[in-house]
């Protein structure tokens, strides 16, 4: 049945040479989306690493429901992939649609509003039935209506020209259609000039054991190539070249990957067993996922029984000497709430990620937002201070982990790091390190030894970090517990003037973590009119507004930080450099209150909770505004 | 090997003399109340600690909140006094990551079956090794006496004032629902009993589950006095015994026997034999025969203690032992750099 190997291109050679002229473009964003059961997360993924492995520099924006299979065609069982490729470096997945592929009616009422006037406009003709447009929400079938006349509309036969690429594999109707967005794939492949090899290799790996899956997927993806060279709608195609980035090796990451990697990494630099428990939760359990694959680097990895159990088994493991990890979102971090307080109390390292989504309570569980920082800081009952650490893009959360457990470890406390669902599964191309250039983070346990009178858990050193004592060594038994310690001692205690002193060690360790950090950078100006503020993913949006302002000669400059708590030592001197504060944050107002409290400054907050990140545009005119006023 | 692994052989015992009761006391006050059944339990488990000669830093006691989980504050060993349910969660954590360590869980009946019902379930059926002791005293001491899960219906407490009316939780026969490998009960004035269950606990592999019936002289005092007053306890009590027929009583002529599927208190003589009764089979595989004696409950029965299972499964931290062997087996010893470098990369010059 099957004739040519899965991995032959016959054919194209020939046809290049009578190719449509090519456009060369500096940047493009194009997005996939249709029914969360039509394949774009895959489509949107191979596209971007096809694009990565051009030398384009990328971002990407998974934006999908959080239900597996709504019902078919609805506008809630939409999921889109949106890959922002460019010949110079990108920071976010981009604003404003060059291409928009829409397989069924539902896909193209909820994504045409990003889509560009004059942006190309690729839907599935044969989807657009009476049905579809109804479940969409259509009085008129928008392809026949004039309504999409301002966008390069192509309607392509999609279903019907996949069908008849795959019809010698005796697949089913269904099978048949599930080849769909290879041929989409294909499709827009040609249209940006893409190879079609990387995409070619992933299906003889992923199918090959289905030679006739295999085939069909080939073959809806040829097919869409193809008709792109042939049909007569399309005159044109584009090419993005590759971007300057910094000479190296890179591959793509997402932010959950990084993490899982930054955690395998920390974990040999300390020779600690790595080891991570979490309870399935959305955005966050790839990294178990992940984690529970790597088993041959010794990774531990535990699922729970519930959020609680995670972090507690986490504040076990770190009693025992590893290197103990969870993470969560939203309704998770509620529930560990009060074990972090215990790993406060009781001093040990561990590292708790909270991948951030939409909230309060369920909320949205797959869309993005930041509203959980004053909850991370001050949540939690009693004087209970925490290191916060937020990474500001997918490739940067493998760093942030070092970061994250070289705290953890010479301060001995739990460090919380504050991710999100838009860092968590968008990804970016990460320029790999070596190995062996990564620094050794130092972790010291205290020796057996004998002594006079019992062990002092409680004894701090020059960081005011208590001794990482473990079980099995002799001469060193202690007992160490959520109820107030004694200084030094570590035996119970409710004397008042001890716990007043436990309180204030307490907040001066995590205070004095400030020393280690390294200078607040500034991007821009020195001084000026306006300072951004910002922290987490949102970095992305903000340099690129604050990019775009300078080429109008704007004085704006970009402060983003990594360190929520403590905050670094010289922001209060960065502030005062600037005669206005703005602070855009995917929440109602955090850091801002955070800033505006600590510094006594008029900062402006600029807020978006929409489950969306931040667009360049909605930043730039808010900036501009603040700039033109008195 | 990392160094948590390193630490895995214990310390040669050297010169020092064998550890005696005394060694394994910290130098803690024990702030139970006067005549405080905990007390009992503590003294035995030194004496048990100390028969069996474990390394005191060997040994880790991970509590929850009560009065019962101070308890790791009096041992000269390493210890968590956690928060309120979490300590199973806590256990399991640390032998994840270090199996070779000697577990203790102490808790109450608040600590394990309400707040930390869930932890405890899960602890059991994962089969982690460690020995946990539940002390059960049917009330809230710490908090100053409301009623608890194990207490019966009608019970009067400072918030019951007109009776309970929950339906209390048979611990044993929640723990061997749960297919826990080693179930038992003890009592605490018991002493040689509780010694004998402690360390057939101690020699089990997985977790072993232990109900102490603990008196709470100040908030419950005599909820057990049915099975400690001389008086009645002969009566009232079915000591269990592997491979021996079901027999209590003062004159040891009652026995437990089983029609249809109902176990009956018969009397011995009067045409029955002890050919006749229930025998105790704690290696049977399926837990049917345990839970059944879970089920028996004093008056209408007497209350079995004893090993009521020992059986064999595999141990959970083992099994994450073997399944890594097994990857770094299949795959070599993970190195960074291969793993930063999988998948499709490109470079720039």
């Amino acid at each position: 049945m099957i004739q040519e190997s899965p991995l032959s291109t016959v054919g194209i050679e020939d046809q290049k040479k009578s190719e449509k002229p090519v456009v060369p473009l500096a940047a493009a964003t194009v997005r996939f989306c249709g029914d969360s059961g039509d394949g774009m997360q895959l489509a949107g993924t191979q596209f971007a690493n096809t694009s990565a492995l051009v030398g384009n520099d990328l971002v990407t924006f998974p934006d999908f429901p959080a239900e597996i299979r709504a019902p078919r065609g609805t506008k809630a069982g939409v999921s889109g992939f949106q890959v922002h490729f460019a010949s110079h470096p990108v920071f976010t997945p981009g604003d404003q649609l060059q291409a928009l592929v829409a397989m069924n009616p539902a896909a193209l009422a909820t994504n045409l509003q990003d889509l560009t006037p004059g942006g190309i406009l690729i839907v599935d003709v044969d989807s657009f039935g009476e049905r579809d447009l109804q479940m969409a929400g259509y009085k008129s079938n928008p392809l026949e209506d004039g309504s999409l006349s301002k966008f390069q509309l192509y309607p392509v036969e999609m279903t019907k020209l996949t069908r008849l690429a795959v019809r010698d594999f005796g697949l089913s109707t269904k099978e048949a259609d599930r080849c769909r967005n290879f041929f989409a794939m294909g499709l827009v492949y040609w249209l940006y000039d893409r190879p079609l090899e990387p995409t070619l290799n992933y299906i003889v790996e992923k199918f090959g054991r289905r030679p006739a899956v295999a085939e069909a997927n080939r073959r809806a993806l040829m097919a869409g190539y193809n008709y792109g060279m042939t049909t007569e709608a399309l005159q044109t195609r584009y090419s993005v070249g590759p971007a300057k980035l910094p000479p190296g090796t890179y591959r793509s990451v997402t932010g959950n990957q990084a993490l899982a990697l930054g955690l395998v990494a920390a974990s040999k630099l300390s020779g600690c067993t790595l080891f991570y428990s979490g309870y399935p939760i959305t955005p966050a359990s790839d990294i178990l996922h992940e984690l529970s694959r790597l088993k041959n680097f010794g990774v531990r990895t535990f699922q729970a029984e519930d959020e609680i159990a995670a972090l507690c088994s986490a504040i076990g493991a770190s009693f025992g000497g590893a290197m103990a990890v969870s993470a969560s979102s939203g309704p998770g971090m509620s529930l560990k709430s009060e074990s972090l307080g215990l790993a406060v109390m009781v001093e040990l390292p561990l590292i708790l990620i909270d991948v951030q989504r939409a909230g309060p309570s369920t909320g949205m569980p797959t869309k993005p937002e930041q509203a959980d920082l004053l909850f991370v800081l001050f949540g939690r009952h009693g004087e209970c201070p925490v290191p916060v650490l937020a990474p500001r893009s997918p490739a940067d959360c493998f760093q942030i982990v070092l970061e994250a457990w070289q705290i953890a470890v010479r301060y001995m406390t739990p460090v919380v790091i504050l991710s999100d669902a838009y860092l968590a599964n968008g990804s970016e191309p990460w320029r790999i390190p070596s190995a062996k250039s990564l620094p050794k983070i130092d972790v010291r346990h205290p020796s057996p030894q004998e002594r006079d009178g019992p062990f002092m858990p409680y004894q701090r050193d020059e960081n005011l970090a208590r001794p990482w004592a473990l079980p099995g060594t002799p001469g060193l038994m202690h007992r160490i517990g959520g109820l107030e310690k004694e200084d030094v001692t570590g035996n119970v205690s409710y004397d008042p003037d001890n716990h007043q002193r436990m309180v204030r060690l307490r907040a001066e360790k995590v205070a004095r973590i400030a020393q280690d950090l390294p200078p607040q950078t500034v991007e821009g100006p020195d001084s000026g009119e306006l300072l951004v503020i910002g922290w987490g993913s949102t970095y992305g949006a903000i340099a690129t507004a604050v990019r775009q302002l300078w080429e109008y000669g704007e004085s704006v400059a970009h402060c983003h930080l990594r360190y929520l708590n403590p905050l670094p030592k010289d922001l209060g001197h960065i502030i005062s450099r600037y005669r206005r504060i703005v602070v855009p944050e995917m929440n109602e107002g955090q850091l801002v209150r955070l800033i505006r409290s600590q510094f006594l400054v008029d900062a402006k907050p600029v807020n978006k909770t929409a489950g969306k990140p931040f667009t360049v545009g909605e930043l730039v005119s808010t900036f501009r505004s603040l700039l033109e006023e008195n | 090997m990392s160094q948590i692994m390193e630490l895995a052989t214990p310390t040669p015992p050297g010169v020092s003399k064998p550890l005696t009761q005394k060694d394994y006391a910290s130098d803690q006050e024990v702030r139970w109340c006067p005549g405080c059944g905990d007390y009992a339990i503590l003294a035995q488990m030194k004496k048990t600690l100390a028969s069996l000669q474990i390394p005191l830093e060997r040994l880790v006691f991970v509590s929850g909140i009560g009065c019962s989980s101070r308890f790791p504050y009096y041992m000269n060993t390493y210890g968590i006094h956690s928060i309120h349910g979490r300590a199973p969660a806590i256990a399991t954590g640390l032998k994840c990551v270090r199996p070779e360590l000697s577990v203790w869980v102490i808790t109450g009946d608040g600590d394990g079956l309400s707040i930390g019902g869930n932890h405890l379930l899960h602890i059991l059926r994962r089969n982690v090794d460690c020995t946990i002791v539940l002390f059960n005293n049917r009330i809230y001491g710490l908090t100053k006496g409301q009623y608890s899960p194990t207490s019966p219906t009608g019970m009067v407490t400072k918030s019951s004032p007109s009776g309970t009316i929950d339906n209390p939780l048979n611990i044993l026969s929640v723990a061997i629902g749960c297919e826990a490998t080693f179930v038992a009960r003890t009592i605490d004035v018991y002493t040689k009993h509780l010694g004998m269950v402690l360390e057939r606990a101690a020699a089990h592999r997985g977790t072993a589950f232990i109900e102490v019936y603990q008196n709470c002289v100040v908030f419950n005092d005599g909820a057990f006095s049915y099975a400690t007053e001389r008086a009645t306890q002969a009566d009232a009590i079915l000591e269990l015994e592997h491979g021996k027929p079901m027999i209590f009583g003062k004159d040891r002529n009652k026995g437990i026997r089983l029609r249809g599927i109902h176990p009956e208190v018969v009397e011995l003589g009067t045409g029955i034999t002890e050919d006749s009764l229930l025998v105790h089979d704690e290696k049977a595989p399926e837990p049917t025969l345990a839970y059944l004696l879970s089920r028996m409950r004093y008056p209408e029965f007497p209350d079995p203690i004893g090993i009521f299972r020992a059986v064999e499964r595999p141990v959970y931290e083992d099994e994450m032992t073997r399944q890594i062997a097994q990857a770094i087996e299949k795959h070599g010893e993970g190195d960074l750099e291969s793993l930063f470098l999988s998948g499709d990369t490109w470079t720039v010059k």
